[in-house]
């Protein structure tokens, strides 16, 4: 950090340690497809896919393997050609280990991509639309950690005029190097990518940010985006969390999102340079996303780098092919250290958002004790939103989720910059997300009894509308068979009356 | 190894990576940087000043590992290791006259620890400034021997008490005498200004402000050598431990009215110099007003505590019954420091001040003051 951007430039964020080189400097290495592969149906944002598969189907490398279901899932596709062996629940890579439904694939060696697979030689000549429909059946979700289905966003660019794309090549996560081997070694690919999204999504330039911790890639992404005008290579600080949506477009653009908006109504829209990569292969070869790059990092790996892996192997295999561990890791981490999940074992699988594989030496991962909150500030001064979390800890801790939803706990983007540069060890993000699921769940359940409620008083309405209508009705019948009857009873007395009426007449008429 | 047989002890909340920073690590670098300026005052009063020193710092060791106890804390000895209470202690006894007897050393950390910290639930609760509370307890319970300032007697001085009859001193044996004794500045000057003497007149003998800076004067045992506690304030301020506002704010808040009304009648008010050079000024500024854990979170509201604080010991010098006022001060504003917190907040990146989300016509700029900017 310079002179002048201590004192002048961004007062938010925090400078940790990159771990990044020699990760980031070695050789890309391609892992050969393991007998077994464990392809989560829910790894985007979004509801889980509707498998399209049955048990004991052959499917080849590409073939859809569930559908996506509702208006936000996505597709998802056979990271290789074989048998499938199962449809069933595995556990997924979260901290909880709960499980989550996936299909099971057997290679079978061949690795063979689909026949169906159709190449496109000038994608620029499909039309905005077919380009995004052709993103969406290739399974493309955000490759930033997201994992949001890219198809959508880029409708949705459309639909809200945007008019500046921005790819998200800031990386600022430490130990993570995906995106930045990925920019020295395919910035052709990426910067293809990134003009086929311009097309698709309506926007006029791309600005391409870049950590400035990371030449070789501003170099590489600056010489492909040379012959292409719209399109812009800018160096950004390293700053954690730079790479972070609404600080990244206003540290590019100047503009500030508003709470509760999204960046396309600023007119702007972030891509990851990974998701750029995929969307170059899924409209210049039909490509669906099977594989991606991911980082394998941390003191306990013994051959550090980034690897591409087929989407559904398993974080053992993945770590075995890397070299495997040279001491027995303190933590198993998906994702980066900052914002990544802890692993509760080895045996779950890689999913499309995974950037990394870390796995932590002791020193790197010290379990500290929690102290008490001494008010120092340093959690306010790191906060990139401008939040209070000491004050929102507070709030948490003492039960009052809405006090602390009122110091603006929903803005809150769960970087770490709070938890990592507390000297107390208070574990702030996880005091967070559990404020936020209890609120979530809240909310769930009001809606929930509100519904219930709407129920119940509709059929209380419905009963008492019966019960009246039945009520009535047995009046109406009531006052008819009275009315009947009286008719009856009239007409009788009528008949009789006129009977003797005729009998008297006939008796006393004047002849 | 292979990493089949990896079983996570337990999972853990993001993140996975710490900056290192530690509470202990702040309150040393605190200890550190007050260092020199205690070392000089015992140089400049001697052995009762060491030992005084010594016990109060002890003590509040003691009441703190008893009153953890008490609370039912089973790593009682860990939650000492934090340093704290020890700074507690540093800074009461660093406000104290330095020859006052032991027990008014071990009773200041009795209402430190155990009355203005321990009592509110420890580390982190204490709405007050502990060592302040004690401070203010003692001057008001004890004023005879929280006045008692010795005049400087150097270590090396031929007048200067010994070990053994430094012990005597700080055990209560040897009462002080009236020769020893002398008002500080403050106090002398508001002694002649109720006797009905003006300012030039009773200051022309004895009033030299270089002797301030260096600190060869009567009063606490940590407070007088400005030079001293101003490095280390630079160095709280250079290592990140403490930020500008509060220090700014307190000086200002004492310095600009007293330049002003000692420009319209310097015979009532004392100038800026002696403002800010007896009594404990730059002790609370630097020490005291940066506390954190009982002033404000942002820093404008750091900014508006230390004003109010300098604000208040000005008006408490100048204008109320006692010649100090730092202690009442930071204690005033301490007490409204909830307040300031509730009503300056920092803004929200994506809302104005007032919390609404912010509209995307108007740049960020021009919705005023945002630490956002690029």
């Amino acid at each position: 950090m310079g002179f002048m951007e201590k004192f002048f430039g961004l007062s938010w964020g925090i400078h940790p340690e990159d771990h990044k080189r020699p990760a980031a400097d070695a050789a890309v290495r391609v892992m050969p497809t393991p007998e077994r592969l464990y392809v989560s149906l829910a790894q985007h944002l979004g509801a889980p896919a509707l498998p399209a598969v049955l048990v004991g189907q052959k499917v080849a490398k590409g073939d859809l393997l569930a559908n996506p279901r509702g208006p936000v899932s996505a597709a998802i596709h056979a990271p290789t050609s074989g048998l499938v062996a199962a449809i069933g629940e595995i556990p997924a890579p979260h901290p909880s280990g709960l499980p989550v439904l996936a299909v099971t694939l057997e290679a079978d060696g061949q690795d063979a991509w689909s026949e169906a697979l159709a190449a496109c030689a000038d994608p620029f000549a499909l039309p905005p639309d077919e380009i995004s429909r052709r993103v969406a059946a290739a399974g493309v979700v955000g490759m930033g950690g997201a994992t949001f289905p890219s198809a959508l966003k880029l409708a949705s660019s459309r639909k809200a005029k945007v008019t500046t794309l921005i790819v998200n090549g800031g990386e600022c996560e430490p130990y993570l190097s995906c995106d930045d081997r990925l920019m020295r070694d395919e910035a052709g690919a990426i910067v293809d990518g990134i003009r086929l999204m311009l097309h698709a999504s309506g926007a006029k330039e791309a600005i391409a940010g870049i950590e400035d911790n990371k030449p070789e890639a501003i170099a590489a992404m600056r010489q492909a985006a040379a012959v292409h005008g719209e399109v812009r290579v800018c160096p950004i600080p390293a700053r954690y969390p730079l790479g972070s949506e609404k600080q990244l477009i206003l540290v590019l653009t100047g503009k500030e999102i508003p709470a509760g908006r999204l960046p396309g109504d600023a007119g702007v829209v972030v891509h990851n340079v990974g998701t750029a990569k995929a969307v170059h292969e899924a409209l210049r070869f039909g490509r669906p996303l099977v594989s991606r790059l991911l980082t394998v990092n941390g003191g306990a790996v013994r051959n550090p780098g980034n690897i591409v892996v087929p989407v559904g192997a398993l974080v053992e295999d993945v770590l075995a092919f890397a070299g495997g561990c040279a001491t027995e890791p303190a933590r198993l981490i998906m994702g980066g250290p900052m914002m990544g999940l802890s692993l509760p074992h080895a045996r779950v699988p890689v999913v499309k958002g995974a950037s990394g594989i870390l796995a932590l030496a002791g020193a790197e991962a010290a379990d500290h004790r929690e102290e008490a909150c001494i008010r120092c500030v340093s959690c306010v001064r790191a906060c990139p939103m401008g939040l209070l979390p000491l004050e929102m800890a507070r709030h948490v801790r003492g039960g009052d989720l809405e006090g602390a939803a009122k110091l603006g706990l929903r803005d809150c983007i769960a970087c770490g910059c709070c938890a990592y540069v507390c000297p107390a060890h208070i574990p702030l993000v996880q005091y967070f997300a559990h404020a936020k699921g209890a609120l979530a769940a809240e909310e769930r359940a009001r809606a929930r009894a509100g519904a219930a409620k709407k129920l119940a008083q509709a059929k209380s309405e419905r009963l008492a509308r019966e019960a009246r209508e039945k009520a009535e009705l047995a009046a109406r019948r009531k006052a008819e068979r009275e009315a009947a009857r009286a008719a009856e009873a009239a007409s009788s007395a009528r008949s009789a009356k006129s009977a003797a009426a005729a009998e008297t007449a006939a008796e006393g008429t004047p002849a | 190894m292979s990493v089949a047989d990896y079983r996570a002890v337990r999972t853990f909340a993001s993140p996975h990576a710490h900056g290192g920073g530690e509470i202990r690590r702040t309150m040393r670098r605190v200890q550190l940087a007050l260092t020199p300026a205690t070392l000089f005052g015992f140089w400049l009063y001697g052995w009762p000043a060491f030992l005084l020193w010594l016990i109060t710092l002890l003590s509040v060791l003691v009441f703190e590992f008893m009153s953890l106890r008490l609370a039912g804390e089973k790593d009682a000895g860990r939650i000492l290791g934090d340093g704290s209470a020890l700074l507690t202690g540093w800074l009461l006894a660093m406000t104290l006259p330095p020859w006052s007897p032991w027990w008014v050393g071990t009773l200041g950390a009795f209402i430190a620890i155990v009355i203005g910290k321990q009592v509110f639930g420890g580390l982190g609760q204490n709405v007050f400034n502990p060592a302040m509370v004690a401070r203010v307890a003692l001057l008001i319970s004890f004023p005879l021997q929280l006045t008692a300032w010795v005049a400087p007697l150097p270590l090396a001085s031929l007048a200067a008490p010994g070990f053994i009859e430094g012990l005597r001193i700080t055990l209560g044996q040897i009462p002080l005498l009236d020769a020893m004794t002398s008002a500080s500045l403050l106090g002398f000057a508001k002694t002649e200004l109720s006797r009905g003497v003006g300012l030039a007149q009773a200051l022309a003998a004895g009033h030299a402000p270089q002797l301030s800076w260096l600190g060869v004067r009567a009063g606490s045992l940590g407070e007088s050598s400005a030079l001293l506690i101003l490095a280390g304030g630079v160095f709280l301020l250079a290592t990140g431990v403490i930020r500008w506002q509060a220090p700014v704010g307190v000086l200002a808040g004492t310095l600009v009215p007293a330049i002003i009304a000692h420009a319209f009648a310097p015979e009532a008010y004392l100038d800026a110099g002696s403002h800010l050079l007896s009594g404990a000024l730059l002790l609370g500024a630097f020490f005291i007003a940066t506390d954190y854990v009982t002033s404000p979170v942002t820093d404008l509201g750091k900014l508006v505590f230390g004003l109010g604080v300098g604000l208040t010991t000005w008006v408490i010098r100048s204008l109320g019954g006692y010649p100090e006022g730092v202690a009442f001060a930071i204690l005033f504003m301490n007490a409204l420091t909830p307040i300031i917190d509730h009503c300056v907040k920092p803004r929200v990146l994506g809302r104005t001040w007032s919390g609404r989300p912010v509209s995307l016509a108007a740049p960020p700029d021009a919705r005023g003051g945002s630490r956002h900017g690029a």
